[in-house]
């Protein structure tokens, strides 16, 4: 089955507040309450590259609890994506 | 006098009942969750954020009125408890918690501790388990309540237990294609673990309703299925199952997949309780009595699906217990008397669960086929043959699996991998599941960054 | 051999120290029984830091340590795996001004040891190891250190001594040991019995009470060394570090971990198991900050201690009984042994069969602490540090 961009589809609550926010320097869009792992899987097919096999990952369990969807702000501080929400101006920057 | 400092971590169904029970008898517990509101899983809110606008009933299905009766406990209680939300509690010193809140070190003492840290998915890999697009099935309840999201245009759902059922049924009622919904359990195990079942009659119906509903739909429900394994080169693009001895292929491009929960222990193991294989559950759970005392830690109770799964309402249940424990320990007087109900209802869930578990067993059999460069640690990359070699050269015992192949020392901490790599293990050796023991906790139970760690210190 | 309780050696102890001394043994043609409670290679040898270095040492211990180091460079051949040795170098920095003084007079009393250290000044650091922490004002570094992995190595050992012919009794708790004419007799909680000529006490954090079964008294203080290690990140932190004062250690391994530790956590009576403190966690975190400040943003996963021995000077025993012909010491190494551990076997070996050994550990003789004696100075004046004891980093009196 082909990708068709993100990984991720709304379904949903489409009518909320639009945030903007960069992704590895390019300008991206979120809306007001999505978590950094929906922002991003909306519109990539991939979080992160994994250490030992250089493969891409997208999380797994959405709670926390698997840290398979770790990326970072513009500081080199983590962010676990799928329990870290967008904020506005938020530059997020992703293992590649 | 002061009053003894009471605090519960976790804030899903059987925390907050506890915090309320101990509100009613003049008590001010602290309760703590790393999630922004209460719910827990199953009761999950939106984010707070203005514009979602789905009703309870959209978001809980059949146990609406449950969730709303529960967030309006928590309405009722908020002023009467110290609710710290999006507080990761990673550690614990004899008589405090550590807890990392919006990026701090915090210590919170305590007297008497309630855990109801509740359960994540439990997992069995295949070959391709790795691949973007394939999540859990709790992850695909979550995309969906929380986020209002679909993992996917077209998905596969995949393990077993009434989660499978339940999340594909969800994921149809919003639209979504759901490309199949694929049981390794037979699609009669409900049936035939009918008895057990009739302890809770409303739920046995809705879960053969959710299968019904699915098949009214034309989506193809397959039981009793050996799953073989995801393809894709960067994302998952089919899963292919053995169904009576023939290859089945469902093209999807994102595929949900559990067998089943597992309860989060290492809080309490760190905290001292004693902990014992269950073999219903098929996991090891903290020991308990009636009320969630913990065997081993005096002052540790112990409530919901963090100490074997039990579900909601249970978990609603084993919260009043708790609390009730806590006030029986503390010897005081007290008004009314739910607990003797509470307790009553919670043997009938007993059973109804018995049922549920014997119906939907976690898939043990797979573990001894899965091919040896099928990944089993997905945080260090350590292989299904790896496990083996350590098995064959003498290594009888899941840690010492782990100190030899790194199995379980990743970031996950064991979470995932632990349950399949035990039985990866014993299949190996020809022992039962429980006699290879299981992975030990450390702190902090989730990582915390150093900075954070050094708290006041820096 | 199997099945036969009699052998020429008895070792009571399966860490690297035993095994090592086992294997040795085993490679000379002696028989050997080694007792191990548990599982070999998994308590304090297989939990340690994993620091492999010569450097900072008492003087008492350079000998041994340059033996083991030669040791540590043929490993693959001797045990089967190189368990994962990498030399990287070690640094031992100073944090203050009196910290300069400790690593001077100690680069100076080794000068003549043919360690090849080297003394760094804060330019010297600047332009070779940028990384590290506007604290850090010298350093000294030893060339040839380094850092292994002792998950690995320690169970080797044991796995090579059997190989070799030597008999490895694992869930063997050694109960009692007596002498009587020249024959030892050990029993253990099973009900057995083991006799043999010749005795190792490489019994550990418990060595104290083997000691004082023969009339040697030695005050052994159970120490739990508290390591943390994180996730995997970028691998840029070549050498191995120590501090002046030994309470805070680190390295960085290729797979990216880094793995550092300070301080001690607690154990249980009895010291069988052993748990991490949160507030210690805490400090060696500020304190790793403050060295490595490259280092904030990595997150901790895992948490663990051990239970070693630490003696009243700081350096271990090793050698043979000062009351019992035929038995002969191993233990209280102060949370620094591991890379002792394949030279104390090789040297316990000498003494066994030979009599003698090549090797000089005259200032590491049980006598030194006979009749409640705290050991002598072994090096030239070193800051005491007994509360911030000196885990990996010997010599304070």
């Amino acid at each position: 089955m082909a990708r068709q961009d993100g990984l991720f589809r709304r379904v949903a609550e489409r009518d909320r507040r639009r945030i903007a926010f960069t992704l590895d320097g390019e300008p991206a869009e979120a809306l007001d309450g999505d978590t950094l792992l929906t922002a991003i899987l909306l519109i990539r097919d991939r979080l992160r590259i994994a250490e030992f096999t250089e493969a891409p990952r997208a999380g797994f369990c959405l709670m926390g609890a698997c840290q398979d969807c770790w990326v970072a702000d513009a500081g080199g501080a983590p962010l676990r994506a799928c329990t870290t929400m967008v904020t506005g101006g938020m530059a997020i920057v992703t293992r590649k | 006098m002061s009053q003894p400092r009471i605090v519960i971590v976790g804030a899903g169904p059987a925390g907050v009942r506890a915090a309320e029970r101990l509100v009613d008898h003049g008590f001010r517990p602290i309760l703590l969750d790393e999630a922004p509101r209460v719910g827990g899983r199953i009761y999950q809110q939106a984010p707070e954020a203005a514009g979602f606008r789905r009703s309870a009933k959209a978001l809980y299905g059949f146990e609406a009125g449950k969730a709303e009766r529960l967030f309006a406990t928590h309405e009722r209680i908020r002023e009467s408890i110290e609710h710290r939300a999006g507080a990761l509690v990673f550690d614990v010193a004899d008589d405090r918690l550590i807890a990392l809140i919006e990026g701090k070190r915090h210590e919170i003492g305590f007297d008497r501790l309630i855990l109801a840290p509740g359960a994540m998915d439990r997992v069995m890999p295949l070959p391709g388990w790795t691949l973007p697009g394939v999540f859990t099935l709790g992850a695909a309840q979550i995309a969906l309540k929380h986020q209002g999201c679909a993992i996917g245009h077209h998905v596969a759902f995949l393990g077993a237990g009434p989660l499978l059922y339940l999340t594909a049924y969800q994921y149809a009622k919003a639209g979504v294609t759901v490309a199949a919904v694929v049981s390794s359990a037979s699609l009669y195990s409900l049936a035939g673990n009918l008895l057990g079942l009739a302890a809770q009659p409303a739920t046995a119906a809705k879960g053969m309703a959710y299968l019904a509903k699915l098949r009214s739909w034309g989506i193809p429900v397959i039981g009793a299925a050996r799953p073989s394994r995801l393809l894709g080169r960067d994302t998952v693009e089919a899963l292919e199952v053995l169904v009576d001895g023939r290859i089945r292929t469902t093209p999807c491009d994102a595929v949900a997949l559990g067998y089943g929960l597992n309860s989060e222990t290492q809080l309490a193991e760190l905290c001292g309780a004693r902990f014992a294989y269950d073999r219903d559950q098929q996991q090891w759970i903290p020991e308990i009595d009636a009320y969630g005392r913990s065997v081993g830690r005096e002052g540790l109770y112990l409530a919901g699906d963090g100490a074997g799964i039990g579900g909601a309402d249970a978990a609603e249940l084993r919260g009043v217990l708790a609390a009730e424990a806590v006030l029986q320990d503390l010897d005081l007087p007290r008004r009314d008397d739910n607990a003797d109900s509470a307790l009553r209802q919670l043997t009938r869930w007993r059973q109804f669960r018995g049922a549920l578990d014997r119906a939907f067993p976690f898939p043990r059999q797979l573990a001894k086929d899965l091919p040896d460069e099928t990944i089993l640690c997905r945080c260090e990359n350590v292989t299904t043959g790896e496990v083996r070699s350590a098995a064959d050269r003498g290594l009888r015992e899941i840690n010492r699996v782990k100190a030899a192949t790194r199995l379980g020392m990743g970031r996950c901490q064991g979470r995932i991998c632990g349950p399949a790599g035990a039985e990866v293990l014993a299949a190996r050796l020809g022992v039962s599941v429980d006699s290879v023991g299981r992975l030990r906790a450390q702190p902090p139970i989730k990582p915390v960054p150093i900075a954070a760690l050094a708290g006041a210190h820096e | 051999m199997s099945g036969s309780r009699h052998a020429d050696v008895i070792v009571i102890g399966g860490g690297i120290i035993g095994c090592s001394t086992a294997l040795h043994l085993a490679k000379m043609h002696r028989s050997v029984i080694l007792l191990e409670r548990d599982q070999a290679g998994v308590r304090a040898s297989g939990v340690n830091f994993g620091g492999v270095r010569q450097h900072g040492r008492a003087l008492a211990e350079i000998p041994l340590s340059m033996r083991a180091r030669r040791i540590w460079a043929d490993l693959a051949n001797l045990i089967g795996t190189d368990g994962e040795f990498m030399v990287t170098g070690h640094l031992r920095l100073a944090r203050k001004e009196s910290d300069i003084a400790v690593l001077q007079s100690h680069f100076k009393a080794v000068s003549e040891c043919g360690l090849g250290l080297e003394f760094l000044d804060r330019s010297d650091i600047d332009r070779r190891f940028p990384w590290l922490g506007p604290d850090i004002i010298a350093a000294t570094h030893c060339p040839t250190d380094g850092q292994a992995n002792p998950r690995l190595v320690s169970p080797a050992f044991g796995m090579a001594a059997r190989r070799a012919g030597a008999t490895l009794v694992e869930g063997a708790e050694v109960i009692r040991a007596v002498e009587d004419g020249g024959v030892f007799t050990v029993s253990t909680r099973d009900g057995l019995t083991y006799e043999a000529p010749n005795l190792v006490n490489a019994a550990g954090a418990w060595a104290d009470t083997v000691a004082d079964w023969f009339g040697e008294r030695v005050t052994l203080k159970p120490e739990v060394p508290q390591v943390m290690v994180t996730e995997p990140a970028p691998y840029r932190y070549g050498p191995v570090l120590g501090v002046v004062g030994g309470d805070l250690y680190f390295r960085q391994i290729p797979r990216g971990n880094v793995i550092f530790g300070g301080g001690e956590g607690r154990t249980e009576p009895g010291h069988n198991r052993s748990r991490p403190l949160p507030e210690i966690a805490s400090r060696t975190a500020a304190e790793a900050c403050r060295i490595v400040p490259g280092i904030r943003n990595l997150n901790v996963i895992r948490t663990w201690t051990g239970v070693d021995g630490d003696t009243p000077d700081g350096s271990p025993v090793v050698g043979p009984s000062t009351t019992t012909p035929g038995l002969f010491h191993g233990f209280g190494f102060c949370g620094h042994g591991f890379q002792l551990g394949p030279g104390v076997g090789a040297v316990l070996a000498d003494l066994i069969v030979d009599g003698k050994s090549d090797t000089d550990i005259h200032g590491l003789g049980v006598a030194r602490f006979v009749g409640g004696g705290q050991g002598t100075a072994m090096t030239v004046a070193e800051e005491a540090h007994r509360t911030a004891p000196a885990v990996n980093d010997a010599g304070s009196d």
